[in-house]
């Protein structure tokens, strides 16, 4: 009679890498060396590696206070505002550490733009908030400005909206308008990429459900880095995850991978609501 | 990856054990069923029989209530990861279940007609391998309550075992028959009893498949062990 000879060991060979083969690839935009940040003397990052993928969606999760925030700071250069903060390590765009001391910031936060939490229209008019950044960095004509804001507009699917009050105030827009029109500024000055901190969190389900479909529509021209504490935002949005925990890069991977079948412990949990 | 800690929401904990529970019931009840099956075929216990053809109500309730039970978990809780695994598994794991009361209950029917006919040969290697499918069936059903992925492993291992011994079985029936048309009747309820019990270790194999990629995340390569080669002999039967 026939035994089966199956090794245990032979079983783990034959195993599918489950998820990797949808791994994501492609031409990185932004390369992440060994980063780490503090605040005077607390270190906020701890030694991050990893890739932004060019128009990828990188989603970033953690619970609160894990770093998540500070990445996106780091990208832009925002803690060049105060002093006491400070990052070390390699953060490589087009060949050059985007936080060396040689670099050019207010060209940086052009290539790289944010969008915040809370909307932050300017107190001017929905025109001219989307014009303000662009007025910073180009001469245009008044056509080329008028087609640049209804592009950045249209981008942010909010032009049909306000084509007939684009001179009213901005904060006359509802709570998700708002948010999109601050899309709209950041994407008029043609960045490469664009920062989320929690982009939705303020908003309702419908207002949450047209930013995500707008950062799918944006990723065709945009690398996009998205902190969210709505986990199954992550799950619908973001072609990698990243997994922040106090400080650390705990496990980046593609989504469907982090959301089925993590590598490693910490994520799961944080993921299936067991600490946190 | 060892299991983890408990959920922070504590009646989705509750409700995950109760999906576990659900399925070490219905899992039990389908053994029982089996092990009343087989025994109503060798005592030619017709009221044995007809107690595991009833079992079967119970196990498709079972299968319903599992089922809208995981939909439910999926709805509401929007589970991911090991919580998403597990409740998938358990969706998947119900329908074996199910299929395997079906065989058993088919085991149970064949022998009620088999105790009016005379057998003038032993049952002995259909029983042999009626022991080792029981066995598998035990394993897998112990290894959905304690999560034992080493027992899973084992039962993917074993069922090339019961394939093989279903090659005997096959043949030694097809031998009887040649011997004597009387036989006809009664080996070709045995075969199909045979092939029921077959049956019964390919979903008791797809079990542990599935609680190997419940457990791991990892999927169980496709190329399980196969020894089911009767298909070959079925025209030859000169090579009986």
């Amino acid at each position: 009679m026939l035994v089966a000879s199956a090794q245990p060991d032979q079983l783990q060979n034959q195993t599918q890498e489950n998820g990797e083969s949808a791994a994501v690839s492609e031409k990185p935009c932004i390369i992440i060396r060994n980063l780490d940040f503090f605040y005077n003397d607390r270190q906020a990052l701890r030694n991050v590696t990893m890739t932004l993928p060019e128009r990828k969606v990188t989603g970033i999760i953690g619970p609160s206070g894990c770093g998540k925030s500070t990445l996106l700071r780091v990208l832009n250069r925002m803690y060049d505002l105060y002093p006491n903060q400070r990052a070390t390590g390699q953060v490589i765009m087009d060949g050059e550490n985007i936080i060396g001391p040689d670099v050019d910031v207010s060209l940086l936060r052009r290539r790289i733009g944010m969008v915040f939490q809370k909307p932050t229209p300017f107190p001017m008019s929905i025109y001219d908030n989307v014009a303000f950044g662009v007025r910073l960095h180009e001469r245009l004509s008044r056509a080329e400005m008028d087609e640049r804001v209804e592009w950045a507009l249209t981008s942010a699917a909010l032009w049909d909206e306000v084509k007939d009050v684009i001179r009213s105030p901005a904060t006359s827009l509802s709570g998700g308008q708002q948010q999109r029109l601050c899309i709209a500024r950041t994407i008029a000055v043609h960045p490469e990429v664009i920062l989320l901190d929690e982009p939705t969190s303020a908003l309702d389900p419908i207002s949450t459900l047209r930013i995500e479909e707008l950062i799918d529509e944006l990723k065709r021209n945009f690398t996009i880095a998205i902190v969210t504490h709505n986990l199954q935002q992550a799950a619908r949005i973001a072609d990698q995850v990243a997994f922040f925990f106090m400080g650390e890069l705990v496990e980046i991977g593609p989504s469907a991978q982090i959301f089925t079948a993590p590598k490693e412990r910490r994520t799961q949990e944080y993921i299936t609501g067991r600490f946190g | 990856m060892p299991e983890s800690s408990g959920h922070i929401v504590k009646s989705f904990e509750q409700e995950l054990a109760r999906l576990r529970e659900l399925l070490i019931e219905m899992g039990g009840i389908v053994e029982s069923q089996l092990a009343m099956a087989l025994q109503a075929l060798m005592q030619k216990d017709a009221e044995l029989a007809s107690r595991a053809i009833e079992s079967d109500v119970r196990v498709d309730a079972l299968e319903r209530e599992i089922e809208q039970f995981a939909i439910r978990l999926i709805a509401l809780r929007q589970p991911v990861a090991d919580d998403l695994r597990r409740i998938v598994g358990a969706l998947k794991i119900t329908v074996d279940l199910e299929r395997i009361g079906d065989y058993a209950a088919n085991v149970a029917k064949r022998s009620i007609v088999l105790s009016g006919l005379s057998l003038p040969f032993s049952l002995t290697g259909l029983m042999h391998m009626a022991e080792m499918v029981q066995e598998q069936l035990k394993l897998i059903v112990d290894a959905i309550g304690d999560t034992d992925i080493e027992k899973a492993i084992s039962v993917w291992q074993s069922d090339e075992r019961v394939d093989d011994l279903y090659v005997v079985v096959f043949r030694e029936l097809i031998t009887y028959m040649m011997e004597d048309p009387r036989n006809i009747t009664p080996c070709t309820h045995l075969l199909f009893i045979s092939k029921n019990l077959e049956r019964i270790g390919d979903h008791a194999t797809n079990i542990a498949e599935t609680l190997h990629y419940t457990m791991t995340g990892q999927v169980l390569s496709q190329e399980r062990p196969k020894g089911d080669r009767t298909v070959y002999y079925a025209d030859r039967p000169e090579r009986g």
